[in-house]
């Protein structure tokens, strides 16, 4: 099974199960959806419930705003996430801001699934990492599915939860294979999973940077390097917890993300981790993020645009050399 | 008193005590009693108390930032639309919206919506929700002409006519976006023409004539409401007042602010009302009476209200769970 076919499978199950659930966005049914998630849905479940909308961010966030407050159970898709920015009227100044704003009157049980991320070559209009960047955003949950557990098992969380979740899809995972359990099902979003365990220094990430990380982590356990691998899962809220811990383990600290550097999810960890393990560490914390650059389409501008394994294993590298520790 | 006449009393009222309101919040505005924007609706009355006659407790409304006279007229209570502006618990929104964020669950009242436009996509999902449950709901939706520059107008417009949905549009033409005057904003200035190109029906109406607007919203709703799909309603106002609390007025004259007050819809409506022997001299000061008994007792009901504990500040930025 690929990570596509389960949030297809996860689509199907909700679709199932609850009928206040329809799917709507851009090119979902006829085409079957530009990365393909949503193909054979109309089929099975008719036009009413897998919406083909026009090319109208606005409306159809918006829409999927008002369908949730009237009782709806709204799966809004956006083709990638520099389409979401047409769209972030609604989802900031209304979706993140309905419940507080009227004295906790409203809430907005709205889900939407974006594409983010680069690496398929589709350059500075297709491929960036906003995530973090909506992270910063009160009233909004924030999930990022690494794995075809979570892939399978956010989306039907997500729809249970009372207040709007943007689930984050990077674009270089849709064809990653695994295998799920035959009882695989909705999974809790609140805290991040330790993915592999180490002694040496924690590398906290997400989305497709976690395969990064894990390779990387690999590479550095033939030099009896150790890496604990953090799957944060969810970017808001974060799991402080669990991150706190893991860098009281290891004592080093990496944030991988592939947003850029400046004001992003990584620089909020980072200052986490300063405000409350500081005295933990032996090294200060490191990151690797995204050039700061719209991402180019030439694929070695890309490549270097982005984070790569080679460079998180150097990084690592270097921290554990005495002068650092 | 017959049933006709009890109406028409109760509208006239309804206008009276908006127009009140608005001169009290004004009022309370100068002595720092209200803060940030508020937007008035006078000279609008006839617009929201009319179409709110065409409407059922169990439609939805979603509103703009001038909608106080919209939130009196739908029958939500002036003590705590003030409470709110005086940033009281006890106000329709906990003090967390003021002014331009009115919102009641009860009244199906859906804001108090501050980015121009940015209500109208919301009310063709509301409106969706109806239809994908086979309810007979009309969702009102209003918005000022400035909306119509607004792509989320131009995006909402076609799919609720694509999709066949049950939102009556309400654009209160007061033909000025704050400072702007209508013809500085868009090519075609008929927005019903301009409407009608997404295939949708429209029509326009007389807004400071409250039975015009009365029976065109109601044509609108009966239509909606029959599944004929979305209904756009053009009301041409005035406002009175100034855009805001800080508006200078530098883009009109004051002769052109005159020419419509001879048109104000209080006066014409109270007019016709004592021609057709439903009013006296008498009875029009009871009323006038009564609503200023009302929007005193508003104020003191808003004095009188209590501040929202700060520990409760990050209260409602998600939902609470049970534990």
């Amino acid at each position: 099974m690929t990570y596509r076919e389960a949030l297809r499978e996860a689509l199907r199950e909700a679709l199932r199960k609850d009928e206040r659930v329809f799917v709507m966005g851009e090119d979902i049914g006829r085409y079957g959806g530009s990365f393909a998630v949503t193909k054979g849905l109309l089929d099975e479940f008719g036009a009413e419930r897998i919406r083909d909308t026009p090319l109208s961010e606005v409306a159809f966030v918006g829409a999927g705003i008002g369908a949730a407050l009237g009782g709806m159970r709204p799966v809004v898709e956006i083709m990638t996430v520099n389409f979401s920015l047409l769209a972030l009227d609604q989802i900031l100044n209304t979706a993140a801001t309905f419940l507080h704003m009227s004295g906790g009157q409203f809430n907005v049980p709205l889900v939407i699934r974006l594409a983010t991320g680069g690496g398929l070559q589709l350059a500075a209009q297709h491929s960036h990492s906003l995530e973090g960047w909506y992270a910063h955003i009160p009233g909004i949950k924030i999930l990022a599915p690494a794995t075809l557990e979570d892939a399978r098992g956010m989306l039907l969380t997500a729809l249970e939860d009372p207040d709007p979740v943007l689930i984050f899809e990077h674009e270089m995972l849709y064809n990653l294979e695994g295998e799920l359990s035959a009882g695989a099902g909705a999974v809790e979003i609140d805290t991040a999973h330790l993915m592999r365990p180490g002694r040496d220094a924690s590398i906290f990430t997400y989305g497709a940077s976690l395969g990064k990380a894990l390779e990387a982590a690999q590479r550095l356990a033939q030099e009896q390097i150790e890496v604990e691998v953090i799957d944060l899962r969810t970017l808001r809220p974060l799991d402080n917890a669990t991150i706190f811990a893991s860098v009281s383990r290891t004592h080093r600290a990496v944030i991988v993300d592939e947003g850029w550097r400046s004001g992003s999810i990584s620089a909020e960890i980072s200052a986490r981790i300063m405000e409350n393990v500081f005295y933990d560490l032996d090294a200060p914390v490191e990151r690797v993020c995204s050039a700061e650059v719209p991402l180019p389409y030439a694929k070695h501008l890309e490549t270097a645009a982005l984070p790569q394994v080679d460079t998180i294993v150097a990084l690592v590298k270097r921290m554990m050399q005495p002068a650092n520790g | 008193m017959n049933a006709t006449s009890e109406r028409a009393l109760a509208q006239l009222r309804c206008m009276l005590l908006i127009r009140r309101f608005e001169d009290q919040c004004a009022e309370s505005y100068s002595a720092q009693k209200i803060r940030g924007f508020l937007h008035l609706y006078s000279g609008e009355e006839a617009v929201g108390v009319g179409v709110m006659q065409a409407l059922t407790p169990d439609d939805n409304i979603v509103s703009t930032y001038r909608e106080h006279g919209h939130a009196l007229a739908r029958g939500i209570s002036a003590d705590r639309i003030m409470a709110e502006m005086f940033g009281k618990q006890e106000g329709v929104s906990r003090g967390h919206g003021g002014s331009m964020h009115l919102f009641d669950a009860a009244a199906r009242f859906y804001g108090g919506n501050a980015i121009v436009g940015a209500g109208i996509p919301v009310a063709v999902g509301f409106a969706l929700a109806d239809k994908l449950q086979k309810r007979s709901r009309v969702t009102c939706c209003f918005f000022g002409e400035g909306a119509v520059a607004e792509g989320a107008f131009h995006e909402s417009m076609n799919l609720a006519a694509l999709w066949q949905l049950p939102v009556l549009f309400i654009c209160e033409n007061n033909f000025f976006a704050m400072g702007t005057r209508l013809e500085l904003s868009e090519s075609d200035t008929d927005l019903v023409e301009k409407v009608a190109g997404y295939a949708m029906a429209a029509a326009r109406v007389d807004g400071m004539d409250i039975e015009a607007v009365e029976a065109a919203a109601t044509t609108a709703a009966d239509a909606v409401r029959a599944g004929s799909g979305p209904y756009f309603l053009e009301c041409r106002t005035y406002r009175f007042r100034a855009h805001s609390m800080y508006d200078a007025e530098l883009y009109r004259t004051k002769a052109e602010v005159e020419e419509w007050k001879k048109r104000d819809p209080i006066p014409l409506f109270r007019q016709r009302l004592q021609e057709r022997g439903l009013l006296t001299g008498e009875a029009f000061a009871g009323l006038e009476r009564d609503v200023a008994a009302e929007v005193s007792h508003a104020v003191a009901f808003a004095e009188a209200g209590t501040l929202e504990p700060v520990t409760l500040l990050t209260r409602f930025v998600y939902s609470e769970r049970p534990a």
